[in-house]
């Protein structure tokens, strides 16, 4: 029995499963929220035995149907897939049970398919080993992405929808040629052989602006976030929370891959590192005072999602020389933000179902009356702005670390001085919770499923402050700085 | 299975628990809420006294959980830890007591009782962490318990004073975070350790050590409410009385304070930071800002405040105990740590009822309260007595150790600070004393409740009687074994000035 489940390939059900589970969604319309939360279940499941598989044999690969790498499609997982995969498995069930409340019936026949297809694309994002599988995926993930911000319809909806379009395919493009290049020159897609084979040349150097400016432009950092906000702010609150937690660490983590597993042998002076890590500081602070200055809820969240991804660049210029401390904080803070954010998304559509806005300064009373909502928030707010005990604090904490090792002043600055700005920013919002205008109309009530899905992720966010060593030691199942120059 | 490894997690756990409990139960469930927070004030209580007696015969209580690769979550019982937790637990058992009566009929008494546990829980995490992560772990969460408290009236006031304290708690907490940060970069530990951890650095760390010293200093100074950073403590006032209360008596300030304790004697040690030169400038900023709140209080109307204004002069005290750097001084800061506490949570709780009972804020409308309410003003007068450092209630012995101990090591100006605070202190607490027991009462109090012929309600009497009583008790009977005295004079021994 355990041997079986043990043998079971999940990481091909991990792909497989939400596909079908799509298909299925697609043909039985009247099943489609039973459908969607046994698949997304059965996600979670299929995350827990590829984690077993790993904990036993190290790293994970499959060629499927038989064909390995060049020729055939090869399936791989470490430690940073499991990771994500897990994480995406945790988020994505929060928001499958949160949907399950949150839309109306014509909306959630639309919903599920494509929700279901997004997270089929997102596993085989993450399980994937060559750059054009890479690709495919994204493409798959960034068209289902655009198709959620756009499901209402309406005309802010489908305005903020196309932008993202146009924003998504431009950059796969990006990609795409980058991929073209490095086919063209060393005759493989597959990440290993090509790390072996890559060498400094015009077109390798193309290959990587062109993929780097792609991928950055899907993972919206200073300055091309232009289209975040106002995907992520019109977007339905499960469609936001699940793209600003999911979707842009998708292309995050293929530029994380790339950078230090088959880049690093030719990113030899540290000027690309530095830039990225200036792009970061950048957006850190550009993020954080847009969030400081919306009126809003959902743009300060999205705002705070810009702000939020600059940490993540920081591991550029820290971790070339560190390694596994900033490497460990960037992918702490990938997991926490997830968490967080989600869950702060969520509170912002159970705000807007109560009170038909979402109005910053007129949250009156939300204490009060929506307590676990507003606790949501709060604890969601605690792990954004890196306070102790979180996962953000975990993470931020690292990379202060790593900084400090390396005596880079300004990025610790920066790192504290974005705290202390998500702090205002949050506490914006906490602050008119707690006031007491008097009551003007008929609130809507907020089902307790919902409540509690957004409470649960945000809870969630504390205790990963709690986690930090058990979560790491699944991350260095394979840590890709000690494995880069000898091949995966 | 080694029980003494639990329990000071439990002691954490024993308002932690109850306090999530409370934050689920409805409004009306009283008798459940009340029940709750009094089992985990005793809980802690017996727990406390059962570690004092251990540590007392020489046991050790740590807990130890993982938290980042090689640091780990601390929680240790020494003896300075214990001061600070049996101040903690015996005065939120009081309080908690005053809460209930106070809040009587309030609206979001759940919200406020939970918040209130998480509040002390955080406390009493302060003052039980081993290294110094642990400490500003609690530390911040200590910001962000009472974030909810001050605010808690809900009006355009309370959020303005809940902005103000978050501007300058949560840039405190960033400096600390630098500071920890950059202290572990350096020495790759941050456990406190008795005459601290860096006595091994090379000369050239010192300029980066000095700027740590202050990045923590400041970090703490703003709980601490040192001068310049004190600005948030009388804005603070807006919140319900038995949260300034707690406040200014145990949970925030003296956080703040005891961090500076830690601080000095168990990460730097106190003859590094002598040799690195911080405690002179520690010494003086402390004593400006004993001078300098007297000076405020006394241009105060509003009760509350010129209270407020007190605090920061008289928490400086145990700053300046420990920046006077000598066994003698020492015992008088770390002992002021108690004996403030007691006195100020006095003077608060009867502001408390004198607002409660008759409406009154100010100090002008105090006229003849003494005859109205003689105990409530009792205890007030022996609290005020005891801020002046009048013999025999417990100011009086922080005062004369800290003023001996500066004569022991040479610094004699620190003589004038103290005789200069006390006849300050004289100024602005005689006044109301003069005013509340001789001189006529008014016809009417600007707003008064009827509590039949009790001069008010009981959980609004009982708790300052007690805590006056404790505060008198702890001057008089300075030579028993367990006196806050004689338990500071322990500290100094086996901590500070270890053999």
């Amino acid at each position: 029995m355990q041997n079986a489940f043990i043998a079971f390939p999940w990481a091909v059900a991990l792909i497989l499963l939400p596909l079908a589970g799509a298909i299925f969604c697609f043909l039985f319309p009247r099943l489609n929220r039973t459908l969607g939360l046994m698949t997304s279940f059965g996600i979670g499941v299929a995350v827990v035995g590829l984690g077993w598989q790993l904990q036993e044999h190290g790293i994970y690969r499959h060629a499927v149907s038989g064909w390995g790498a060049p020729l055939g499609i090869e399936l791989y997982a470490d430690g940073l897939s499991l990771l994500m995969l897990a994480t995406t498995a945790l988020v994505g069930f929060a928001i499958s049970v949160y949907s399950t409340a949150y839309f109306n019936p014509t909306l959630s026949i639309r919903f599920w398919p494509i929700w279901l297809c997004l997270l089929a694309a997102l596993n085989a994002l993450f399980l994937s080993a060559d750059i054009f599988n890479l690709y495919v995926t994204l493409e798959l993930l960034g068209l289902s992405a655009v198709a959620l911000t756009a499901l209402t319809g309406s005309k802010e909806a489908l305005s903020g929808g196309m932008r993202y379009l146009l924003a998504t395919l431009l950059a796969s493009l990006a990609y795409l040629l980058g991929v073209a290049l490095l086919y063209h020159n060393f005759g493989s897609v597959d990440i290993t052989l090509l790390a072996q084979q890559i060498h400094a040349s015009p077109a390798t150097w193309a290959a990587l602006g062109l993929m780097g400016a792609g991928l950055m432009l899907k993972t919206a950092i200073f300055p091309l976030h232009f289209w975040l906000p106002p995907a992520h702010g019109s977007a339905p609150a499960p469609v936001s929370a699940l793209l600003s937690a999911l979707v842009i660490k998708a292309s995050f983590y293929i530029l994380l891959r790339l950078w230090f597993t088959l880049f690093e042998p030719i990113i030899e002076s540290e000027t690309i590192n530095s830039l990225l890590g200036l792009l970061g500081c950048a957006a850190i602070i550009w993020g954080s005072v847009q969030a400081m200055r919306q009126t809003r809820l959902k743009l300060l969240i999205a705002y705070s999602t810009v702000a939020q991804i600059g940490y993540l660049f920081l591991v550029f210029p820290l971790a070339t020389s560190m390694g596994s401390t900033a490497w460990s904080g960037a992918a702490y803070i990938i997991i926490s933000h997830a968490l967080a954010k989600s869950a702060m998304f969520l509170s912002a559509g159970n705000l807007l179902t109560f009170g038909g806005h979402d109005r910053i300064s007129d949250l009156d009373r939300v204490v009060q009356r929506l307590p676990l909502t507003a606790a949501a928030f709060g604890l969601a707010g605690v792990s954004i702005m890196g306070l102790p005990p979180s996962g953000g604090f975990i993470g931020k904490w690292l990379l202060l670390e790593a900084a400090m090792i390396q005596q880079r002043w300004d990025l610790v600055a920066v790192m504290i001085l974005g705290g202390l700005l998500a702090a205002a920013y949050i506490f914006k919002v906490i602050g008119r919770t707690f006031t007491q205008a008097p009551v003007t109309h008929e609130a809507q009530s907020v089902s307790a499923t919902m409540q509690w899905s957004a409470l649960l992720l945000a809870i969630g966010a504390i205790l990963l402050g709690f986690l930090a060593l058990p979560v790491l030691s699944l991350l260095n199942i394979s840590d890709p700085t000690i494995t880069s120059g000898v091949g995966l | 299975m080694n029980w003494n490894a639990w329990i000071p997690l439990l002691v954490v756990l024993s308002s932690l628990l109850p306090g999530l409990i409370i934050f689920g139960l409805a409004e009306e469930k009283v008798r459940v809420r009340i029940t709750l927070n009094l089992f985990g004030a005793l809980t802690k209580l017996i727990l406390v006294g059962w570690m004092i007696w251990g540590v007392y015969n020489g046991y050790h209580y740590e807990t130890r959980l993982p938290l980042l690769p090689n640091l780990e979550l601390v929680l240790r019982a020494g003896p300075l830890a214990l001061l600070f937790v049996s101040l903690s637990t015996l005065l939120w058992l009081v309080t908690t007591v005053y809460a209930i009566g106070y809040l009587e009929d309030s609206p979001h008494r759940s919200r406020f009782f939970g918040f209130f546990s998480l509040c002390v829980t955080a406390t009493v995490g302060v003052a039980l962490a081993g290294n110094l992560i642990t400490f500003l772990l609690f530390y911040e969460l200590l910001t962000l318990a009472t974030y909810p408290l001050i605010v808690h009236r809900g009006t355009e006031e309370a959020r303005q004073a809940g902005k103000t304290y978050l501007r300058y708690t949560i840039s405190g907490g960033a400096l600390l975070l630098i500071g920890t940060v950059w202290l572990y970069s350096l020495t790759g530990t941050l456990e406190f350790t008795p005459k601290g951890f860096l006595t091994n650095m090379g000369e050239e760390h010192y300029p980066a050590l000095i700027t740590i010293f202050t990045l923590l200093i400041a970090g703490l100074g703003v709980k601490a409410a040192l001068f310049p950073l004190h600005g948030w403590l009388p804005q603070a006032m807006v919140a319900p009385a038995p949260v300034s209360a707690l406040l200014h008596a145990v949970a925030v300030v003296k956080a703040g304070a005891f961090g500076i304790i830690r601080v000095v004697y168990e990460v730097f040690g106190v003859e590094f930071s002598a040799a690195l030169g911080v405690l002179t400038a520690l010494a003086w900023l402390a004593s400006f800002t004993i001078i300098y709140g007297s000076l405020r209080a006394l241009f105060q109307d509003d009760l509350k405040r010129r209270l407020a204004f007190s605090t920061i002069s008289q928490v400086s005290y145990i700053a300046l105990g420990v920046a006077i750097a000598g066994p003698i001084a020492t015992i008088g800061g770390v002992v002021h740590l108690v004996h403030q506490g007691l006195m100020k949570i006095t003077l608060f709780f009867c502001a408390g009822n004198l607002a409660e009972t008759l409406g009154i804020h100010k100090i002008s409308e105090m006229n003849g309260v003494g005859r109205r309410m003689p105990w409530t003003m009792g205890a007030f007068t022996i609290g005020a007595f005891g801020m002046i450092g009048a013999p025999p209630v417990a100011g009086f012995i922080s005062k004369w150790y800290l003023g001996l101990g500066a004569l022991n090591t040479g610094q004699s100006w620190v003589i004038l600070v103290l005789a200069g605070s006390s006849l300050l202190n004289a100024a602005y607490f005689l006044p109301i004393l003069h005013r509340a027991w001789f001189m006529p009462s008014p016809k009417s109090w600007p707003h008064e409740h009827d509590f039949g012929n009790k001069e008010t309600a009981w959980p609004l009497l009982l708790p300052p009687l007690i805590t006056a009583a404790i505060a008198l008790a702890a001057g008089l009977l300075v030579t028993l074994p367990f006196s806050p005295l004689e338990w500071a004079k322990l500290i100094s021994v086996r901590e500070f000035y270890q053999p």
